[in-house]
């Protein structure tokens, strides 16, 4: 199928990009890498009157450290969380996560900003920036504010984006000595959604886990963080008991929905499977 | 200061030009805002080496290069690639950097009906600009976006197994 016929801008600045979507309203979508939006634009699942192209706006583009904070900015590529120096070594997490996000082509222009836009809650990065504690920068017509990931991620595919706002970078605290991280999938094929997915960033005094933020994927309509695990594994060395624990609290903290392919039971084992397993590595030091 | 002409809107139907250079020469097509870079290459450019199957980033036979990296072209409008640099399967035969890649494809059987191919083979000289000496496995992973209905991938991987051991000096493409 072919997309329903539309104008195109390209903005050369968030100010440019802003009021054409100001001037548009409903009938605008800022596009980014595309790799999530043109297909729906193709399948004609949207048809907006007119496409804002955002790739060109240098303010958008970057990756720096700021403070305690990793500055990612909006229009960082998936390839380039795999290739960038600044995140390997400062949002290990997010590096850890890329080689699952698509193939390498569609690695190659998609973008975090749009990923985190979009949020999925099959996606990978936007469960991640739940993990890492990390804060969305956002711009819209009255200005620049910060949302926590806790506070961003409200409903399937709804964030706390106002309409016309752009994610102009998202904050990652800086990964620290004595932090920990881990990540893995379960997935039919190689680079296909998950089936689960999860991610987590512990804090540890010794072998002693301080502070620790789980964040699963797949599992329901937004990504979702685990408490009750999280709570069952706190001062604790990650021993079989304290992950049997925290295995069996997530019956409390997720309650996947009903779906033609994967019974929520199921996804409820799966996801208790790979928190084993994740923790079991995080132990290890792997 | 905006940029943004209200009167775009009335012109979504009419098309705009774009100027690309395509296999290092320069050209300027005339294309809608809704067409693909792949329908722009197959239709206007007579590029036809770029294939369109699913149109909607699974199977991998429309990859190109756009600015040196593989990308879907049926994942981007034409006109979003105003001003960039595409190589397709043509320009990259005609200049004969992934020559080998090619005759060891030939060599082995890794193609059957020959549609998939084009993606393969781009996909497979990204690899190799990255990975000198990938794994079976990350060989297996980094072809994970292309379908091909014919060979059962193994003689393909096969292929791009011999010619990464042949480029980095350890022989295999025989
Ligand atoms: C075959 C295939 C497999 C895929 N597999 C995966 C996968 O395993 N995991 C995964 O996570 N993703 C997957 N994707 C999606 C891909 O990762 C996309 O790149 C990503 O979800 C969206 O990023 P984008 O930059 O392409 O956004 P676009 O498609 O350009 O935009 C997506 C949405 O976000 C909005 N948007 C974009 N940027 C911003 C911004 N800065 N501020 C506000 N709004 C913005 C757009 O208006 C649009 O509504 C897959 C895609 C395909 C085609
Ligand atoms: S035609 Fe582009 S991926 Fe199938
Ligand atoms: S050779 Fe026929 S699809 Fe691959």
């Amino acid at each position: 199928m072919k997309a329903r016929a539309f104008s195109y801008f390209r903005a050369a600045t968030i100010d440019q990009a802003l009021d054409a979507h100001a001037r548009v309203g409903d009938d605008a979508r800022y596009v980014a890498g595309g790799q999530s939006l043109v297909p729906a634009l193709s399948l004609r699942l949207q048809a907006p009157r007119l496409l804002i192209d955002i790739t060109h706006i240098d303010e958008l583009r970057g990756v720096r450290r700021e403070g305690g904070y990793l500055r990612i900015g909006a229009l960082t590529r998936h390839c380039e969380m795999l290739s960038e120096p600044l995140i390997a070594e400062f949002a290990p997490l997010l590096h850890a996560a890329a080689p699952f996000v698509a193939h390498p082509a569609i690695r190659n222009r998609g973008t975090f900003g749009g990923s985190v836009a979009l949020a999925d809650p099959a996606s990978e990065f936007p469960a991640m920036t739940l993990a890492l504690d990390a804060e969305i920068e956002i711009v819209g017509t009255a200005g620049i504010r910060r949302v926590k990931a806790d506070e961003f991620f409200l409903d399937l595919f709804e964030t706390a984006l106002q309409p016309g706002e752009l994610i102009t970078a998202v904050y990652v605290p800086l990964f620290r000595t004595g932090q920990r991280f881990a990540f893995d999938e379960l997935a039919r094929r190689r680079g296909d959604y998950a089936l689960v997915g999860c991610g987590m960033l512990a804090t540890c005094i010794g072998d002693h886990i301080k502070e620790i933020r789980i964040s699963f994927f797949s599992v329901g309509n937004i990504p979702m963080r685990v408490k009750g695990a999280e709570a069952a594994l706190i001062g604790s060395n990650l021993d079989a008991e304290r992950i049997a624990a925290a295995q069996a609290a997530l019956e409390g903290d997720l309650a996947p929905p009903e779906s033609d392919e994967v019974p929520p039971a199921m996804r409820l084992h799966l996801a208790r499977v790979l928190l084993g397993r994740l923790l079991g590595r995080l132990r290890d030091g792997a | 200061m905006s940029g943004f002409d209200q009167a775009l809107l009335d012109e979504a139907d009419e098309t705009v030009r774009v100027r690309l250079i395509v296999n290092g020469r320069k050209v300027a097509c005339e294309v809608a805002p809704r067409e693909t870079l792949v329908d722009c290459l197959r239709n206007q450019l007579e590029l036809t080496g770029t294939h369109a199957g699913c149109e909607m980033g699974a199977c991998g036979a429309c990859l190109v290069q756009l600015d040196g990296r593989a990308v879907h072209s049926c994942l981007m409008f034409a006109v979003q690639a105003d001003g960039a640099e595409i190589n397709t399967i043509e320009g990259l035969t005609e200049s004969g950097v992934m020559a080998d890649l090619q005759a060891e494809f030939h060599r082995r059987n890794a193609l059957q009906c020959g549609f998939c191919t084009p993606g393969m083979l781009i996909n497979a000289q990204e690899l190799l600009s990255q990975l000198a000496q990938p794994s079976r496995e990350q060989i297996r992973d980094a072809l994970s976006g292309n379908y091909c209905r014919c060979t059962g991938y193994e003689a393909i991987v096969d292929a791009i197994d011999a010619v990464a051991k042949a480029r980095s000096g350890g022989g295999g493409a025989t």
